[in-house]
Order: C-alpha cells, then structure tokens, then sequence
C-alpha cells in the first residue's frame, strides 16, 4: 500500500529525516516510536503533504502512484488521514460545514452524488457513537473551545467519516486521560479492516496496550533503527530509548 | 467669512447657496442649529489628514470635486423614489425607502405602528412631535469637534425618525432602505434621530444602496437616544459602488441598564467612513459595537469607534474585522474613554484584519483613556495573513486550497456575523459574505431588497 525509499526531508534547511524506508502493507498497523526530535512528526507531515517539509531526495509510492507529487487534498480524497498530534481551532467554520464539505469533496472524488443533509446528519449521528463524542461539539466551530480529549477525539471521529485506507496517527494519545485513551483507541480498532493500514506514530507504549501493532519502528536521529514486532514496544517501555541511543552510536563508531 | 482654506470655502458657498431652501423645508427648531454649525465647520473644515481621527482616510478624492447639485427634493423626485419601493417581505421588516436620504410620500410622511410607534420623515415629526425634537435633536453629539457633523447640521433637512415610546415592543424590525441615485454627481446629507424610551426594545436595519453609477458623496448623522433598561439593535449593511463615498456619524446616548448593540458590515463601496460613538449615561449599561468589512481593488473603508464609560458599572464591548484584497487599504481606530467615576468599568476591544495581498495595507489604533483604578479593560489588534496551520488542516481532510480559503475568510467573517440577532438576517448577510469572497457579489448585483421587484 505505501512503500517508502530512502526518504530525506528538510525544514528552514535543517535535514530532518535522513534516509527512512518502509513498507506498508494493506491490513497491517505500523507503531513508529522514538524519542523527542527523532523526527517522527516530520516523517508525518510529509506524508500528508504539509509544504514546511521540504523532501530533498528518496521516494514516496501509495497505491502505485507518487505521493509526493499530490497536494494534501488529493492525498485526503486518496484515503490517506493524518491525525493532528495539535488539530486547529478554526473560529467561525463550523463542524457541520467542514465535515459535509471534506465528505462531499471525497464523494466527488469517487465519482458519487453529494450526500443529500438528511442523509449527512444520520451519517455524522452514527460516527459521533462511535467515538463517544458529545453531540453538542459538533455543532460548535472546529476545535474551537474543545479540551485536549475532546480536539483528539474529533480526529477518531473525521476519520470515522472519511474512511481513510490509510490513517497516520500522530501522538493522538499524547495528553490524553486513560478513559479517552481507551475511546480514542476503540474507535481506531473499530475502523480497521484488512483493506486498510495505519501508522500509529507515539511515544509511550501504553497505546499500545490497546491498539495493537503488527510491526513496530523506532525512529532515532532521522533514521530508522530499529524494526520488529510489538515485544519491541514493551522493551522500550522497561528500558526506555537510552539503550537504542548506546546501540546507534555504538554503531556509527564501528 | 473670509480667508477660509479653499476647500472649506467651497462647502461654505454650497451653505450660502441653499440655505434659504434648505431652511423653507425645515422646521424652525432644527433651522435654530445651522447658524452655530456652519460658524463651528468654517473653524474646524473638511478633516484632513493632519486630524488625528481621519489620519488614515484621505478625502480628497471625494471632497475636491465639484459635484452638480447638493440634494434637495422636489416633488418629481419622491415620484421617482415610489418607484424604488422593494420587496422586503421574506425579511419579515417594516420597510422605509429614503431616496437621497429624503422620505418619501408613500402612505404619508408618518407612520404609526403597533405599539404606539412612529417611523416616518424627520421634517415631518418636527411639526408633529416638536416636544420630543425639541428634547433630543442635536443633544447627543457631545461636543463633537469633526467639521463633517457640523456640516450636517448646518444643512441637512430630512431622514428617517423613529420614536418608541416608554415600554412598547416591536418584534419585527423596522429596514431602512437608503437608496442613492441621481442623473449627475451627487453631494448629499441627512439626519436620523431615532427615539427608544425606557424599557422599550426596538431593533433598525439601514442599508445603503446606489443605484446609479454617478459619483456620490454622501454625509449622514444618526442620533439615538436609549432611555432606562431599553434595548437597542442598530445594523448597518452597504452595498455602494466604488464611485461612491459614504460617510456615517453614528451617537448613540444611552441611559442606566440600556443594552445597545450596533453592527456595521461593509460589503462594497469606494470610500466608507463609519464612526460610531457610544456614550454609556447611566449605570449598569451594555454597548457591543461590532463591524466588519470585505475591500478589495482601491476601496477605502475606515471604522472609528469611540466608547465614552461615563458612569460605574458599564461594559462594552468592540469587535471589528475586515478582509483586504488587491490594493485596498482600511483603518480603524477604537476609543475607550473611562472617566474618572466610572468604577466597575469593563471594557474589550478587539480588531482582526486580513491582508490577503502584499499590496493591500491596514492602520490600527487602539486609544484607551482610563481615568478610573476599577477597571477591567483589554485590547488587541492582529493585521495578517490566513492561517497556514489551518489552511493545512482544511486541505487534510480533502478540501481544495480555494475553498479552504474561503471556508476560512468566510468563517473569520462569521465571527461579527453571528452576533446578528434577527436569524434571517444572519443567514442573508453570511450568503452575502460568500458571494463577496468569491468575487459574485458587486455593486448592487444582489441584495436583501429585490430592486428588481417593484410594487406598483
């Protein structure tokens, strides 16, 4: 499904990831950890397409095509999600609008008919149960006023609405609460089929506990140091990234 | 009147020149303030520049020219006002046509609604309710010093009136529709009073319209009095095309526990002025002032706000936007003034502005005067660009870059749009804005008043 080769990203000139490969499969879910500034939420980024993000060399193929050269909307209509580790308040723009735009556009994309409101609204009512979202926020501007939970949660329920095949998560437990932890982690788990994939990118285990991962990555320094299955997230949470550190260096000396 | 600057002169020589008409159509009264205003506009002048509160508004484009004729009806023109008369019903107001500020004949000059409340020509009531004219007319200017007021008074004749008396209610509101329209270029000044006694509750909705592609200097001054506990919305919506220069001097004096809420949305038109000055008279009362504008190409549109805390326990509340594309240019300045009793005062002022070119340029100028240790007040002002975080997020999930663009102008423009409180009103003026952004709506292509669907 996504095949990454030696990929080189930069942002403001600063070579962020330094030569990633990776592969992934239809049905799997991909854990990629690693320590701060390992440059998980770059490698992200530039999946989704964010232009700060500059790719200096290597390539990037999703379902045969070049993902590198679609704007982020084409990637979306694609089925590619990126959960926001920090999703953005957009004063004045409300759920409603934002979400039946998105919706449609992916539609239109597919070569089907608008969704007509009555329709719209049951399918809003039916994925906001899934996520355990209050039903008063989806009538309120984007993330606008939301909690930490609730901002995480309203990433679970846009990609409960547009069905990625492929969802990146980016930190989405990251300050959250064991009780949105374990929503936000069903939601995922409920969404998954064996003609999607997703890229759990975190940096504690304890997401783990409840998605689990077929395949786990450590990111350090850029690069890929480490990938095995998920006996390896619960190494690093006994033993902490330290190790890797040792190990890596150890390396580069040899 | 000698050795006057040029341009003064000029505006002096129009006052010589039809005062005696001016004062045949006018109530004695009203006639009484003209000698004092036009000696104050000889001292003070058209502003400049170099006058700290149009110090960002050039009106020399529209001052130094020489319109054809200063607006005073004759009878064929309110002919021609009848045939303006729009179709307002799904907007479910009471509706008032003025034809260069004037009123027109229709169903008589004034007009009495349920409640005991009265719309209708400003020169008519003053036959009709001198008392109350002679209570409120020219009271609430509060010593203002800008020589365009002065101008006004001196002499202007006619406007909308509005009395409403102590306690009545009108649900629906009352839609002002001023139309301009003229076969030559066009100077042309009029004067509102509008009257809410205690613990009535009245809302206006004034739009501004040309209808004639001749260039229009327009000067108005609206005064409004909100007595005890009264509530108050005043709206402002215009629609002028870019050959056309709209000044507006809004007072509104308010007494104790009053709730005032005015909004002024800018929509086109070539050079817009509104100053809007709250006077807070009594404890315990609310003012929001709110405004938003969309300019692009050369359009000029400046927002002066001047809130005056005369008394403890007041809150206010200011919140101005606007959108600039191409090379248009905007400025807005907020005034807060808290005088030295007014304890308790709370006070916000906000000022967002989009730049969506590198030509396009905006002044902002936040005055706060706290004479008062009891206050909460606060201010701020941002001049920039869209949001690239959220343009990204809008973009993620599959929207285009266009329509993300708009979805944000739109919902930066909804934040002074919501606070409307009249619901159809709302939804028209947020279908308004969309068009405006993308670039559908000009001059009086499309409005809430059909022109298009006369009534004969």
């Amino acid at each position: 499904m996504l095949v990454i080769k030696n990929l080189q990203a930069e942002i403001n000139g600063k070579l962020i990831l330094k030569g990633i490969s990776l592969e992934v499969k239809a049905g799997e879910i991909h854990a990629i950890m690693g320590p701060n500034g390992s440059g998980k939420s770059t490698l992200a980024a530039v999946l989704a397409g964010r232009e700060l993000a500059k790719v200096t060399e290597g390539t990037v193929t999703y379902l045969g095509k070049n993902l590198l050269d679609m704007p982020p909307e084409d990637r979306s209509k694609e089925g590619i999600f990126l959960g926001f580790q920090y999703p953005i308040e957009i004063p004045g723009v409300s759920m409603v609008n934002f979400m039946k735009t998105a919706v449609n556009e992916h539609r239109k994309h597919k070569g089907l008919e608008p969704l007509s409101a009555s329709d719209f609204l049951k399918m809003m009512r039916e994925k906001k149960e899934l996520v355990e979202i209050d039903s008063k926020l989806a009538n309120r501007s984007v993330n606008e006023g939301f909690s930490g939970g609730e901002k995480k949660k309203n990433e679970i329920f846009q990609m409960a609405m547009l069905e990625p095949k492929l969802a990146i998560l980016d930190e989405t437990d990251s300050g959250l609460d064991i009780d949105a932890l374990r929503i936000v982690a069903n939601g995922v788990n409920r969404l998954k089929r064996p003609d999607n994939a997703a890229i759990v990118i975190t940096h504690y285990q304890r997401l783990l506990d409840y998605i689990i991962p077929d395949v786990v990555h450590v990111l350090y320094d850029g690069r890929i140091v480490k990938t095995s299955g998920k006996e390896l997230a619960l190494e690093l949470e006994e033993k902490g990234y330290d190790w890797i550190k040792q190990d890596v260096e150890k390396k580069d000396l040899s | 009147m000698n050795n006057l600057p040029e341009r003064t002169e000029q505006y002096y020589r129009l006052y010589e020149e039809n005062i005696k008409k001016i004062k045949e159509n006018s109530d004695p009264y009203i006639n009484s303030f003209r000698k004092a205003a036009i000696e104050n506009f000889c001292k003070t002048g058209i502003p400049t520049k170099k006058n700290e509160s149009y110090k960002y508004t050039n009106l020399d484009s529209f001052f130094n020219h020489d319109y054809k004729s200063y607006f005073i009806p004759g009878k064929s023109d309110f002919l021609k006002a009848e045939e303006f008369r729009c179709d307002v019903a799904d907007l479910d107001a009471y509706g008032v046509v003025l034809l260069n500020g004037f009123y027109p004949t229709i169903n008589g000059k004034l007009r009495e609604l349920p409640g005991g409340i009265w719309i209708g020509s400003l020169a008519e009531a003053a036959k009709k309710f001198s008392d109350k004219i002679e209570k409120h007319y020219g009271k609430y200017l509060n010593g203002n010093s800008d020589g365009l007021v002065h101008l006004n008074t001196a002499m202007a004749s006619d406007g909308f009136f509005v009395y409403v008396p102590e306690g009545a209610v009108l649900k629906r509101p009352v839609q002002v529709v001023n139309l301009v329209q003229s076969d030559e270029d066009m100077f042309s000044q009029h004067r509102n009073l509008i009257i809410v006694e205690d613990n009535a509750d009245f809302t206006v909705i004034i739009c501004d319209h040309t209808l004639s592609p001749q260039k229009f200097l327009t000067n108005a001054v609206t005064e409004v009095y909100v007595g005890a506990n009264a509530h108050f919305d005043i709206m402002r919506v215009q629609n002028e095309h870019n050959n056309a220069c709209k000044i507006t001097h809004t007072f509104i004096h308010q007494e104790r526990n009053s709730h005032v809420s005015s909004n002024n949305i800018t929509l086109h038109g070539g050079l817009v002025r509104n100053s809007t000055h709250h006077y807070l008279g009594g404890e315990g009362a609310e003012s929001n002032s709110y405004g938003l504008f969309l300019a692009d190409k050369w359009q000029h549109v400046d927002n002066y706000v001047n809130v005056d805390h005369a008394f403890p326990k007041c809150t206010s509340n200011q919140l101005f936007k606007g959108v600039l594309d191409d090379m248009a240019t905007g400025a807005f300045n907020g005034r807060i003034y808290v005088h030295k009793d007014a304890q308790g005062t709370i006070a916000y002022q906000k000022n967002n502005n989009i730049l969506l070119t590198d030509d396009a340029k905006m002044d902002t100028k936040p005055q706060l005067e706290i004479y008062a240790d009891d206050v909460k007040c606060s201010h701020g002002a941002t001049v920039g660009r869209l949001n690239d975080d959220a343009l990204f997020y809008l973009q993620s999930r599959g929207i285009n870059k266009r329509e993300a663009l708009l979805m944000l102008m739109f919902g930066f423009a909804h934040e002074v749009i919501r606070n409307i409180k009249v619901d159809a009103l709302q939804e028209r003026m947020d279908n308004l804005v969309m068009q405006r952004l993308k670039g559908e709506l000009s001059r009086c292509a499309s409005c809430m008043v059909r022109c298009d669907k006369q009534q004969h």
